[in-house]
């Protein structure tokens, strides 16, 4: 259906893409994979009009030229795109947001509120989904939201539409939902290219994959056949030792030590132990009690029953401050709200656990202290920062978590807990995030790794707990346990 | 890494916040130099002892409303808790003797004043941190009950007659410098210390930004967010001070108009009106900037109701040049952040 070949397309003197070869049948769903700064987002732009390519570069749809896409005219041939921020209006309802396109140009300039509710109302049902029409927007979940921005697409005529991350912040559970919906699109002949950091799914759903690397055509693969590794290598240019990398601590002195802890609502009856340098893996769904459980052992949801252990004395916190003091950190799954303060510095974000420490003469900041925390840990952790004082929102997924990490790391905790602490990072980043963790476990550190993502624990993990509505209902050896058997047991 | 960059800027390039301070005092020098020209007579000493003597209200308040600001909330009560403080002092005075009232009873009547802005800023804090609810609606609240209980005990009059040794800090001069001119200096770099250097300027500004992740990492955000607006009390209470000694009276709605033109003050100072970056510098020359303007309509010889008209349509005029001119130098000076 749609043809691209030799596309390129600087932007002043860097080549963001160069000579890509790209193409999509009817009803196809293909995933564009690739880090970030690879080009993806550059092709889409193409490809919805947004960006001209360079001279030279060939696009035909339906057989026929296309060049000199603009974003009105690749509207009228049908593609659309969801961007990852959805740019819907949190104070419309439901179907306002679906409908609200059909409304743009229409004559007489009324707004025609039960055309709207109609046409929202009947691309639902397409979807097969129920959603109440006339709930404001910033009610609903991200998942339903997600749901809103597909609606929204086909409204008009669509034949093409991109899904960029759409999965990023859903759940599991909600993850299938959406990919449920791909795959009706694609039975009712909608062509769907899906960009997303998530391998499996993309493996999962898509039936070709195409691979950018630094702005160059790595290839287009069928994804039959195509491993996660595999395809991670082929993103990367690198390759990674994925292994079962368990130790056995046994003898080890623990760190914690919960008993029957229980907090209604989220979790009951939790028991486990971590020791000095082990890594345990905490899996199970979003809303299973695992960021609760987290939450109480960071003392900000206090446990009505049960108790904490912590290097064999008891523990009882009463706010963070006194779980930060004893030498527990956490790292938010929420970084962008709860990990970091988006507009403030690097440095300040580095330094903002820690300041107690830092203070120089009349009680005031010492700006030479921060100075030499904030570079030592910059140059630790491998951060690439432009400058420190530079907003931290200006940095990548990956380097904003290490920022996190160092905060936590300044504190020196015994035990850090990591609240699903690769997303919105890139493959390649991510597995630098777990070479830092596997070597503070390596220093000692008792880890505690919260992730809905079974291959993460799996690989990183020394001993993978699984809950399920707030209990732990199975504890497993990654290796004793095939990979298979934990995926189906968690998802099941 | 430059000091001050990190310190007060938070995220911004070196060359921008430098860009603040030379921004304004650019305009800073185009105001005064159009006053000079259009105005005979503007650019004497008379004029500016006018200027340094009716700076301080402005400006001590302003440094009450800017830390609320920084951290995302707001101060409304800020005139009415200087008339609170004002008159407290005015009674401690009072029942010493009035006017021939001793040193004992001066340093008695300022720690009253201190310690009731102090009070009524803590309490909104306190509030303010433990239910969530929203500063502006505190402060609202505050400032109805503060300017209540001030009209009850004045019975709506005023109360004058201060001695000669609280009359000299609003009126008196030091070596030549008028002295509510010396307070507020103090006030600025007291303010500029604990903003730019304390654990709890660093608090504000990131509560500003984001007060849930500034609590998951460990910042006590309650106890600062109360000490924030106790500070901004105590700032009335400093207000109130020199009110009562400038005038030699305290009268409840004193100063009322100034409320917005502290908000002003501290948005031209270019503090971020949503939060979690300001500094004391660019406000305190921010608030030079407003003070000449309004004496310079004075000179100028308009009338005084009419010298407020031109005065909203000259601020006016800054924020059109501002945008119209949003470009180079001027985008550094002014551009949107």
């Amino acid at each position: 259906m749609l043809q691209l070949d030799r596309i390129s397309k600087r932007f002043g003197g860097v080549k963001a893409l160069d000579d890509v070869r790209f193409d999509i049948r009817r009803g196809e769903v293909l995933c564009l994979a690739g880090e970030n700064g690879c080009g993806k987002s550059t092709l889409i732009k193409i490809i919805s009009g947004v960006h001209r390519p360079e001279p030279g570069a060939v696009m035909l749809f339906d057989g026929r030229s296309i060049e000199g896409l603009d974003p009105a005219a690749a509207r009228a041939l049908g593609i659309q795109v969801i961007w990852q921020d959805l740019a819907l209006f949190p104070e419309m309802t439901v179907a306002e947001n679906i409908a609200f396109e059909s409304n743009l140009g229409a004559r007489p300039r009324l707004v025609r509120y039960g055309r709207m509710r109609a046409a929202a109302a009947r691309i639902l049902g397409r979807l097969g989904v129920g959603l109440d029409l006339d709930a404001p927007l910033r009610t609903l979940p991200i998942a339903q939201r997600q749901v809103v921005a597909v609606a929204r697409a086909l409204v008009t005529e669509a034949t093409l539409v991109f899904m960029d991350e759409p999965t990023a912040s859903l759940s599991q559970a909600e993850t299938d939902a959406l990919l449920a919906i791909v795959r009706r699109l694609s039975a009712e002949g909608i062509a769907v290219v899906f960009v997303s950091h998530r391998l499996a799914e993309v493996l999962e759903v898509c039936s070709r994959v195409t691979v950018l690397r630094d702005g160059r055509l790595v290839g287009t693969f069928p994804t039959e056949g195509m491993t996660q590794t595999r395809l991670t290598e082929l993103m990367t240019g690198k390759t990674f030792d994925y292994a079962v990398q368990t130790r056995d601590l046994s003898g080890a002195p623990v760190v914690l030590s919960v008993e029957g802890l229980s907090r209604a609502p989220g979790y009951a009856d939790v028991s486990l132990t971590i020791r000095r340098g082990e890594i345990v893996g905490l899996t199970g769904r979003l809303g299973s009690g695992r960021t609760e459980l987290a939450l109480s052992l960071f003392g900000m949801a206090p446990a009505s029953a049960g108790t904490v252990t912590l290097e064999g004395r008891p523990v009882r916190f009463a706010s963070n401050r006194e779980a930060i003091r004893a030498g527990v950190a956490y790292v938010s799954e929420d970084r962008l709200q709860l990990g970091l303060v988006q507009p403030q510095s690097i440095s300040d974000n580095t330094a903002m656990a820690v300041l107690d420490s830092l203070l120089g003469p009349g009680g005031l900041v010492s700006a030479r202290r921060q100075d030499a925390l904030v570079h030592a840990w910059i140059r630790d952790l491998g951060v690439k920062a432009g400058h420190p004082g530079h907003a931290v929102s200006t940095l990548s997924g990956g380097n904003q978590q290490r920022i996190v990490l160092a905060k936590w790391l300044a504190t020196r905790p015994k035990l850090l807990i990591l609240d699903s602490p690769t997303v919105g990072v890139d493959v390649g980043a991510r597995a630098g995030i777990f070479a830092i963790v596997h070597r503070l476990a390596g220093a000692g550190m008792a880890i505690l790794l919260i992730s809905d993502e079974i291959p993460e624990v799996y690989f990183n993990a020394d001993r993978i707990l699984h809950m399920r509505d707030g209990r732990i209902v199975g504890a497993y050896v990654p290796g004793e346990t095939g990979i298979d058997a934990i995926e189906e047991a968690v998802h099941a | 890494m430059s000091q001050a960059l990190r310190r007060g800027g938070g995220g911004r390039l070196a060359r921008r916040i430098d860009g603040d301070v030379a921004g304004l005092l650019a305009l800073l020098a185009v105001v005064v130099a159009l006053f000079g020209v259009a105005a005979p007579g503007f650019l004497s000493l008379g004029v500016f002892t006018s200027v340094a003597f009716q700076l301080p209200e402005l400006g001590l308040l302003s440094l009450a409303m800017l830390m609320p600001i920084i951290s995302g909330g707001f101060n409304l009560a800020i005139t009415f808790t200087a008339n609170l403080s004002g008159l407290a002092m005015a009674y401690v005075l009072q029942s010493h003797g009035g006017a021939d009232a001793g040193l004992g009873a001066f340093v008695a009547g300022v720690l009253a004043a201190l310690g009731t802005g102090a009070f009524v800023g803590w309490l909104m804090g306190a509030v303010i941190a433990y239910t969530g609810a929203h500063p502006i609606l505190v402060s609202l609240s505050a400032m109805i009950f503060v300017r209540g209980l001030g009209e009850f005990l004045t019975r709506g009059g005023d109360i004058s007659g201060v001695p000669g040794t609280v009359q000299a800090i609003g009126q008196g001069t030091v070596g030549g410098v008028p002295a509510p001119l010396l307070v507020l200096a103090a006030a600025v770099l007291l303010w500029s210390v604990i903003l730019s250097r304390s654990r709890l300027g660093f608090a504000t500004r990131m509560i500003g930004s984001n007060i849930e992740a500034t609590r998951f990492s460990g910042v006590p955000t309650r106890r600062s967010l109360t000490l924030i607006y106790t500070l901004s009390g105590l700032m009335c209470g400093v207000a109130g001070i020199v009110m009562l000694a400038r005038f030699n009276s305290v009268r409840v709605g004193h100063g009322e108009s100034y409320l917005l033109i502290t908000v002003l003050a501290c948005f031209l100072g270019r503090v971020d009106p949503f939060g979690g970056f300001g500094r004391v510098l660019p406000v305190a020359i921010a608030l030079v900037i407003l003070q000449v303007i309004a004496s310079g309509l004075n000179q100028l010889g308009a009338n005084q109701h009419l010298s407020t008209a031109l005065w909203g349509g000259f601020l006016l005029l800054i924020m059109v040049v501002r945008s119209v001119w949003a470009g180079g130098f001027v985008q550094v000076m002014f551009g949107r952040r």
